[in-house]
């Protein structure tokens, strides 16, 4: 039989509602699957886990320091040393920001092979589908070792509960902060860090057709309405009207919403990089030609600052 | 200081990309320097200014074509080139060794960039198997590198507006995100000088690279098609509102 481990997202010390389709993909085998937790388990998480088909959850608990805790690079010593003391065979962890810090440490560490970004994964043959070349293309990824590892994209795999009565297994990582690598502070953002892109269930992404950095808030009227996440083209990083950290496309954040409205957007090959998973797409803009246009499931053809203000009145 | 860069030789992200017997692209498309591995040489040419005498190397697994990428690094900044030549497509398993052998064999690094992620691939660990290799401490994402005495200060991207700020022992392996500058077009004369410059290369073979316990392989790729039927909704501005709210509503179920 397999042994899974994966690796769960705390937040406030809850589990991320990002990692239970992550586990509903693992679910539909006959794996034995452990919750890899660094940041500390209580009953109520537990009890999640278990809902979704956790078999052993892992408690890993961190030093509670943060330098230490945060430290990716000790982030991923624990996760290897659990993956070596359980003699795992696949590990799974979240292709989100932070996984993207510490699951290609893991694969360094154990020098396994690894695929990042999934939207599914075949455990049978261990193979993995991630998009490539800017989201063109769909490449299946056969993995082989004694341990394989996959980053799951999150939202791609929509959680289904099969619940499993969950043990709990103590055990202490030792794991020290590196010298060579030290956190010295962190910048949790404006939000705290909440309104991930890639987490988020709705997306209204605005472009070059908000004109300027003032009528951007509209975009965040909006969002806040639908409690949806904001997200932003290059252009309008460029011009500086939001940061960075609201870019989708390919050099910026690839998402998988189950909506993503974009307003403003004419729908170039790099923004869709970044956004052509979302399983709807709603777009806004003036011109019926628009790229954007052709590769959306609802067209509403008009003027943004006459759409917008009226959507934002009728929520 | 020795200063390598790892630069990927990589199709233009604007190109269309054609698959061929449903594993391969067509590879008569422009190709170029992977755009965050063109984050890496500028931010290498900054290093240089401000220590002098530092040397620039940029190091590239790839097609004997990928000498351009190589061209193309030197024109903003490299001074010589290390091309691993080889026809196989490589995992990052094999790259990160070849990457390992052909530095190491070259000189002994101060530092070594590379770009976060490959735009073709979108491996995102090249960088981290690197480090591994050499022993080396390795930041992802990098928005801003100041180096002083034997430590770097490097601050790193993560979603949401929020970074993570390091103390970083040297050398270290540092993997350019695009905040960490903004590349600047080169010159002509940079670009003729480019051609003067020297590029060795080594076959891939002549490594003696010990394979991994693991490797992952393409077995095939299919495009990824937009099969989406768009619908219109018309009507006054007030009525495609409500038409937008109806459909988050009573088909998307992502509002109440
Ligand atoms: C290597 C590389 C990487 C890149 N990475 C990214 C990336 O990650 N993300 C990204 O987004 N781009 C990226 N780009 C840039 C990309 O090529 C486009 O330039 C960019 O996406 C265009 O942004 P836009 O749609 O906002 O602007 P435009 O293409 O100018 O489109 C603006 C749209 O707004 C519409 N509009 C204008 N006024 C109104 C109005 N009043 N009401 C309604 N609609 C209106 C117009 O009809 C038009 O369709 C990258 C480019 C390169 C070369
Ligand atoms: N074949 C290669 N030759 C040189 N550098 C590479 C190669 N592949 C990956 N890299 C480096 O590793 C980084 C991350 O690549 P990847 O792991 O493919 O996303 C790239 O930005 C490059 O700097």
């Amino acid at each position: 039989m397999k042994q899974a481990g994966i690796l769960i997202e705390m937040e406030n010390s809850r589990v991320k509602e990002t990692n239970f389709g992550m586990i509903t993909l693992a679910a539909g085998t006959d794996a034995a699957l452990h919750a890899l937790v660094l940041d500390g388990i209580n009953d109520a998480a537990a009890a999640r886990l278990a809902e979704y088909g956790i078999h052993t959850i892992v408690d890993l608990a961190l030093p509670q320091d943060p330098h230490v805790r945060l430290n990716p690079a000790v982030r991923a010593q624990a996760v290897a040393f659990a993956a070596r003391k359980l003699t795992l065979d696949t590990i799974l962890g979240l292709s989100s920001a932070e996984g993207k810090d510490i699951i290609p440490r893991v694969a360094a560490l154990m020098d396994a092979p690894l695929v990042m970004d999934c939207v599914d994964v075949d455990f049978g043959t261990n193979t993995a589908k991630t998009s490539q070349y800017s989201g063109k293309v769909m490449a299946d990824i056969a993995l082989t070792g004694d341990v394989v590892i996959f980053g799951i994209r999150p939202n791609a795999v929509p959680p289904v509960p099969a619940p499993a009565t969950a043990e709990t297994l103590a055990m202490d990582p030792r794991v020290c902060a590196p010298e060579n690598l030290t956190l010295m502070s962190w910048d949790d953002g404006e939000d705290g860090g909440t309104g991930s892109l890639a987490e988020a269930d709705i997306i209204i992404a605005g472009g070059r057709g908000l004109k300027n950095r003032e009528n951007f808030s509209l975009i965040f009227e909006c969002a806040k309405k639908l409690n949806a996440a904001p997200g932003a083209s290059r252009v309008a990083v460029d011009e500086g009207w939001v940061s960075y950290a609201l870019q989708v496309g390919q050099t910026g954040e690839k998402v998988s919403p189950q909506v993503y409205i974009a307003c403003g957007i004419s729908g170039s090959i790099q923004h869709f990089a970044g956004m052509k998973t979302a399983k709807m797409i709603i777009a806004v803009n003036m011109d019926e030609n628009a790229p954007i246009m052709a590769h959306c499931d609802y067209q509403v053809q008009g003027d943004l600052f006459e759409i917008l203000p009226e959507l934002i009145r009728q929520l | 200081m020795q200063i390598y860069v790892c630069v990927k030789h990589v199709p233009d992200s604007a190109a269309n990309i054609h698959i061929l017997d449903d594993i391969r692209i067509d590879e008569s498309v422009a190709f170029l320097l992977n755009p965050y591995d063109e984050h890496a040489v500028t931010e290498a040419a900054a290093l240089r200014n401000q220590v002098p005498d530092s040397e620039i190397i940029a190091v590239c697994v790839g097609k004997p074509d990928a000498e351009k990428t190589i061209r193309s690094a030197m024109a903003m900044g490299a001074d010589r080139g290390l091309l691993v030549e080889t026809d196989a497509a490589c995992d990052s398993i094999t790259t990160a060794r070849a990457l390992h052998a052909a530095i190491a064999g070259d000189g002994q690094p101060d530092i070594i960039l590379t770009g976060k992620e490959s735009i073709d691939a979108e491996g995102m660990q090249t960088l981290f198997r690197l480090g591994t290799l050499f022993d080396f401490p390795v930041v992802t994402n990098a928005a801003s590198l100041e180096i002083k005495g034997d430590r770097a200060t490097i601050t790193c991207e993560l979603a949401g507006g929020r970074s993570r700020t390091f103390s970083v022992a040297m050398p270290c392996v540092v993997g350019a995100g695009r905040g960490l500058n903004t590349p600047g077009y080169p010159t002509f004369p940079d670009v003729v000088k480019s051609r003067k410059k020297p590029v060795r290369t080594l076959s891939l073979d002549s490594l003696g690279i010990t394979v991994g316990p693991g490797s992952a392989t393409i077995t095939a790729l299919t495009p990824l098609v937009q099969k989406r039927q768009p619908e219109k909704i018309t009507g006054t501005p007030a009525e495609q509102a409500a038409g937008i709210i109806r459909i988050l509503r009573q088909e998307a179920k992502v509002i109440s």
